[in-house]
């Protein structure tokens, strides 16, 4: 257990949980302002290969994310016809999107499953880097870890103290009275559906651009659900979503470390493989457990239509 | 005008796969007659046709339960594949047995299964107010992982090649077959009698009808006393059990063994059945029809189109988007205003 270990295991731990701080935090606004997308997972396999594809024809993984924003953004603008103009029901247009999506995704992603991307060389803060132990996980990292932190400052700037996050804050408490002071409900909710499915998008790209330069079939492997899952772990308040990612990217290290490590223990793979999922179920219980922190801090019209002069 | 638009999604998703073709640089009318109607054109691709309908009927016939009372599980292929785990332990434990219990007992087992790992969403639900949509979801995960474990280490056929597959099931552990000359088996009696059950008691029953009251109207439902927690154990169990059952007949008919590769996604695919058919046991007939040919397409596309079958998924989610959007048409009587300015 020597230092460098520890490095490496809080650096991966910061890696891992990036792209769940982005999907989280776009979904966080997305249900903010009263909208459940439960199509993170679709959006997220989308970013990737298209930001995977992108980045192999043109060689450049920040277009590479711009297109993982693009598609994002194009994914969910097909959630917010489905759950916004037309006003069906939102869990199932979010489920339809995460089917498609994943499997829109190996559909097109065929081609690439065999093409390798160079690894990005990540971006070094001078000197700050090289704190032992805690340089190399904080200060010498990709460019969208270092995004990702910003974000959580800008969502909560913008949630808490801006006049616009007030007013998405309005529509998705209460949309009868953002719409009869006047705001355009669905149009909020529009933006903040785009908003969620960019970051989705980002998220995905960061997968298939720097946590693993590839693309496989189901890669996303369920991250999109842990995302929406940590939303409510974090009770809807984006700081806890930086607490809440490390801790579930720390889990998904911790199991790879010991199957890599080829110590002596006698547990299958498989066992340590599912301790990721079984962790979101347990932190799910143990929030949801009190009635009235959930009720207290989800949107009161999350998942609800907006019908308006109804 | 509810069975209308389902209809109208299938006529959508038609045109938007033709156009799909013609953008992949393949003729619209090969492409539509490759994947729709290849599949089925001797009676061997209709009997295929039941066979792949035969899990998507049991299992969206089980979600529906729960989708009517606004119950989400969508952790379907997690229960199939329990169920099928427990099932196949059943005839891989018992392996050279002729009792004719056996085949029965696995399919018990196999229901028992899939409502064991239904159980705990539902548990998690009434009892911590954990959301069963997630819940579910993860168990997904947890199962598949399960399944491999099982066929690369304890369950591993010793003279299997170190294949990652079990032994194959013994005649009398598999499913006989209906039709000689094809793969149609047993399952299907199963699932077409899940139907009738489906529909007596979603129609005919006061549970049913508490459901059904409870999903349209959650608030009338408490008022009348209706308890909500009853709906979420009946909703996640009778989608558990179908979908074990689902499990079970998979791995003790057309696979005859446990592998990593019991199903192409039917619990999830069974999601668009159940809204496609309506959550109505008939609607649920015809849809999973309809969903097997989007499977059986996808595999005719990759044979002879040079397609990845994963086109069937897209297909598949096109459908559920399509559907989502007719509905507008149910529920509203949309008009063509001019905006006031």
């Amino acid at each position: 257990m020597g230092q460098t270990f520890i490095s490496s295991i809080l650096f991966a731990t910061v890696v891992a949980g990036t792209p769940l701080i982005i999907v989280a935090l776009g979904e966080l606004v997305t249900e903010k302002s009263g909208v459940l997308n439960l199509g993170a997972e679709g959006i997220m396999s989308v970013g990737a290969v298209a930001a995977f594809a992108v980045a192999h024809h043109t060689g450049s993984p920040a277009l590479g994310v711009l297109a993982g924003m693009a598609a994002g953004m194009f994914m969910s603008l097909l959630f917010g016809i489905s759950a916004l103009t037309l006003m069906a029901n939102q869990v199932a247009s979010g489920l339809a999107l995460s089917i498609f999506g994943v499997g829109l995704s190996a559909f097109i992603g065929k081609p690439y499953e065999s093409v390798a991307l160079a690894s990005v060389d990540p971006i070094r803060i001078p000197l700050l880097h090289r704190i032992p132990v805690l340089g190399p996980a904080l200060f010498e990292q990709q460019g969208l870890v270092y995004f990702s932190w910003a974000l959580i400052a800008a969502v909560a700037w913008f949630l808490y103290r801006s006049r616009a996050g007030l007013v998405l804050r309005a529509v998705g408490e209460s949309p009868v009275s953002a719409h009869s002071i006047g705001y355009g409900v669905v149009r909020i909710r529009y933006q903040a559906v785009l908003f969620g499915g960019a970051m989705a998008g980002i998220g995905g790209a960061f997968l298939s651009l720097f946590y693993t330069p590839m693309w496989v079939e189901g890669m996303v492997a369920g991250r999109g659900w842990i995302a929406l899952s940590l939303v409510v772990f974090a009770t809807w308040r984006p700081m806890r979503v930086l607490i809440g990612a490390y801790l579930f990217g720390g889990c998904m290290i911790t199991q790879m470390f010991v199957q890599g490590s080829g110590a002596k223990i006698h547990i299958p793979s498989q066992f340590l493989s599912s301790l990721p999922y079984v962790a979101t179920i347990v932190v799910l219980v143990l929030i949801s457990r009190n009635r009235s922190t959930i009720r207290l801090n989800s949107p009161a019209s999350l998942g609800q239509p907006f019908l308006p002069d109804a | 005008m509810s069975y209308l638009s389902p209809l109208l999604a299938v006529g959508l998703m038609f045109l938007s796969g033709m156009i799909l073709f013609l953008l992949l640089g393949k003729s619209p009318m090969e492409g539509f007659k490759v994947f729709f109607m290849n599949p089925v054109k001797d009676a061997y691709g209709v009997a295929e046709l039941f066979l792949k309908a035969t899990p998507l009927m049991l299992c969206a016939v089980g979600l529906s339960v729960g989708f009517k009372a606004n119950v989400w599980n969508i952790g379907a292929e997690g229960q199939l594949l329990i169920g099928a785990l427990v099932g196949g332990g059943l005839a891989l434990h018992f392996e050279g047995s002729n009792s004719p219990f056996l085949l029965p007992s696995m399919i018990l087992a196999g229901a028992m299964g899939g409502m064991a790992w239904a159980a705990i969403p539902a548990f998690l639900r009434t009892r911590f107010n954990a959301n069963e949509i997630l819940t579910s979801l993860m168990l997904v995960y947890v199962a598949e992982l399960m399944v491999s474990w099982v066929v690369h280490g304890p369950w591993k056929d010793p003279d299997g090649f170190n294949f990652p597959q079990t032994k194959l099931f013994s005649a009398k552990a598999t499913l006989p077959i209906l039709l000689e000359g094809t793969r149609v088996n047993a399952a299907l009696i199963f699932a077409l009698g899940a139907l009738v059950v489906g529909w007596v008691f979603m129609h005919r029953s006061f549970l049913g009808y508490q459901m059904k009251v409870a999903g349209q109207a959650e608030f009338a439902g408490r008022y009348a006393g209706f308890s909500a927690k009853r709906s979420v154990w009946i909703g996640m169990l009778a989608g558990g059990a179908m979908a074990g059952v689902a499990g079970i007949s998979e791995v003790a008919g057309p696979i005859g063994q446990i592998t990593e590769h019991i199903s192409p996604g039917y619990g999830f695919a069974a999601m668009i059945v159940a809204f496609v058919g309506r959550l109505n046991p008939i609607g649920i007939f015809f849809s999973s029809l309809l969903m097997a040919l989007l499977y059986m397409g996808g595999e005719q596309a990759q044979q002879y189109l040079n397609l990845p079958s994963s086109i069937s998924k897209v297909f598949q989610g096109m459908l559920l988007f399509f559907l989502l959007g007719s509905d507008v048409f149910i529920h509203f009587r949309p008009r063509l205003v001019r905006r006031r300015k």
